[in-house]
């Protein structure tokens, strides 16, 4: 009997680095291995347990109808009960250790922000911004004080917390700089530009640490983008890390994204990267009309995200996939992908014959993420895995 | 500024904490479980990393533990050591989980011989003792 392939995920030294990234001590490193391990274990080896539980109780009892009827069948589960209060543990954990990590070197960090910062009118901070409630109501993730409290003068905390921290929830499937999202739609901005599609002006709204917009101002050096984000701490921290990896042409501004700044029609792309599910249903209409009005004629929306909540799904899964609303700090994750996101953009003004979906896979390099490339075709982890639905919408 | 960076790591997020478990002892022992095994893996880690220095070189400094990055087969043996350590902790959530397939078979088992459905190993002492 031959024993089996085990997927390993890279070690946390494989992290990209660039000039704010946190210096991890051996121990630090040692702790993000474990967790990014046990988040395996979890997702290969216990989930498929609570699944198994959830099949038995069906066999003696009735099936489910909905969501919540799983839910309460599960409660009661104890290999549910366990896996979950690993998970939300796991969640806990990255925070604490990231934050420890984070903090010791804070003043290092944000001298060297500053100095990355300094003299650039591409960062366009606006003390003026309210933060909107569904940023500061919950910390998002378990990540406490969410993307936008600020510990002190020209803080980066929040930034360096979830750019060093994301790495070990993702089991480093997003690649080195945990941007195989934005990787994902160069890829497919290449594809499109075979049809004649070639964006000039880009917009990514709700950008955090700019991740995914990177990419693209990499991949098309010759195209203008602006970034925005509600958070000082993570534009200060996003100018700073595209500025360390040579990228000029991204200006990260602090707007909130129901009301831009900016002309109508004046952009060709506009981009959201698993940020909707963290908005609002009074925000969700007003962000898409933006990008109605945003848009210029032949422009395009990419909304990347999971899945709707359609009945096709079952209800095991939509609740396994809604988990995260409760337990992970995402309170509006069921609503959106309760949503016909669909109609929501056409109530946007986009015609519907003009609004399609597909799928998307993180595009990260395979020979140092052997783990990740196989997690694409055949695991579910019901939300984590880096393969996602987006949404299109062209005007 | 002044900071402790030991109280600010632990800050708890907005909002109650979930509780998963009929007895919120059993959520809070499971945390502070959590934690040890983590600084154990922590612990055995560096331990490895120590070994493989003294290997490679026959000296030991602590700036180069500080530094030392696994190359790529290094990173797997380490992974799998984790994916080991971590099955053993959880040894019992792997049982209750093979257990499901011990009752099914069970089942069938019963239905197909007539025999007793349980895997309790009470059950099965008394009918082997009477059959």
């Amino acid at each position: 009997m031959a024993e089996t392939d085990r997927q390993v995920p890279p070690a946390w030294n494989a992290v990209g680095r660039h000039g704010v990234f946190p210096e991890a001590s051996h121990d630090e490193i040692a702790r993000f291995n474990f967790l990014t391990n046990l988040n395996m274990h979890l997702a290969s080896r216990v989930l498929p347990g609570v699944r198994k539980a959830y099949e038995s109780r069906v066999e003696n009892g009735s099936a489910p109808a909905n969501r919540r009827e799983v839910g309460e069948l599960l409660k009661r589960e104890p290999t549910y009960q366990l896996w979950s209060s690993l998970r939300r543990n796991t969640m806990e954990m990255r925070q604490q250790n990231s934050r420890a990590m984070v903090f010791r070197q804070l003043p290092e960090l944000v001298e060297k922000a500053r100095q990355l910062n300094r003299d650039s009118n591409k960062l366009q901070l606006d003390a003026s911004v309210e933060i909107p409630r569904y940023v500061s109501a919950v910390d998002t993730h378990c990540m406490p004080g969410s993307y936008h409290t600020e510990y002190c003068e020209d803080d980066i905390a929040a930034g360096a917390n979830y750019d060093s921290g994301i790495f070990v929830t993702t089991a480093g499937m997003l690649g080195r700089y945990s941007d195989g999202g934005g990787q994902a739609l160069v890829e497919w901005l290449r594809e499109e530009a075979k049809s004649g599609f070639r964006p000039k002006r880009i917009l990514d709204i709700g950008c955090t640490v700019g991740h995914n917009i990177v990419p693209l101002a990499q991949a098309f050096p010759e195209s203008e983008i602006v970034a925005i984000d509600v958070s000082a701490p993570v534009l200060r921290y996003a100018h700073a890390r595209a500025r360390s990896l040579g990228i000029d042409n991204i200006t990260f501004r602090q707007e909130n994204a129901e009301a831009i700044a900016a002309e109508d029609g004046s952009f060709d792309l506009i981009i959201t990267s698993m940020f909707l599910h963290e908005t609002s249903s009074r925000a969700l209409p007003r962000i898409l009309a933006e990008t109605h009005r945003l848009l210029a004629d032949g422009g395009k929306a990419i909304h990347i995200e999971q899945p709707q909540f359609t009945p096709e799904m079952p209800p095991y899964e939509q609740f396994m996939r809604d988990w995260d609303t409760r337990n992970n700090n995402e309170p509006f994750w069921g609503t959106l992908h309760d949503l016909d996101l669909f109609e929501a953009m056409e109530k946007a003004g986009f015609a519907r014959e003009n609004i399609t979906t597909r799928g998307l896979f993180a595009v990260v390099d395979e020979t140092l993420f052997p783990s990740a490339a196989k997690a694409a075709e055949d695991s579910e982890d019901y939300g984590r895995k880096p393969a996602w639905h987006t949404y299109i919408a062209s005007k | 500024m002044t900071f402790d960076p030991i109280d600010m790591a632990g800050n708890k997020a907005r909002g109650k904490r979930p509780v998963f478990f009929k007895d919120t002892d059993t959520d809070r022992l499971l945390s502070i479980l959590m934690a040890v095994a983590g600084e154990l893996a922590v612990a055995r880690e560096r331990v490895d990393t120590l070994e493989r220095l003294l290997e490679a070189r026959g000296i030991l400094e602590r700036a180069e533990i500080e530094g030392y990055e696994p190359d790529t087969a290094a990173a797997r043996e380490r992974g799998l050591w984790h994916q080991e350590f971590i099955a053993r902790i959880l040894r019992v959530i792997q049982q209750e989980i093979e257990q499901f397939d011990e009752d099914r078979e069970a089942q069938q088992q019963a239905r197909k011989e007539n025999v007793s459905a349980t895997t309790e190993l009470e059950e099965l002492i008394e009918e082997l003792a009477t059959s």
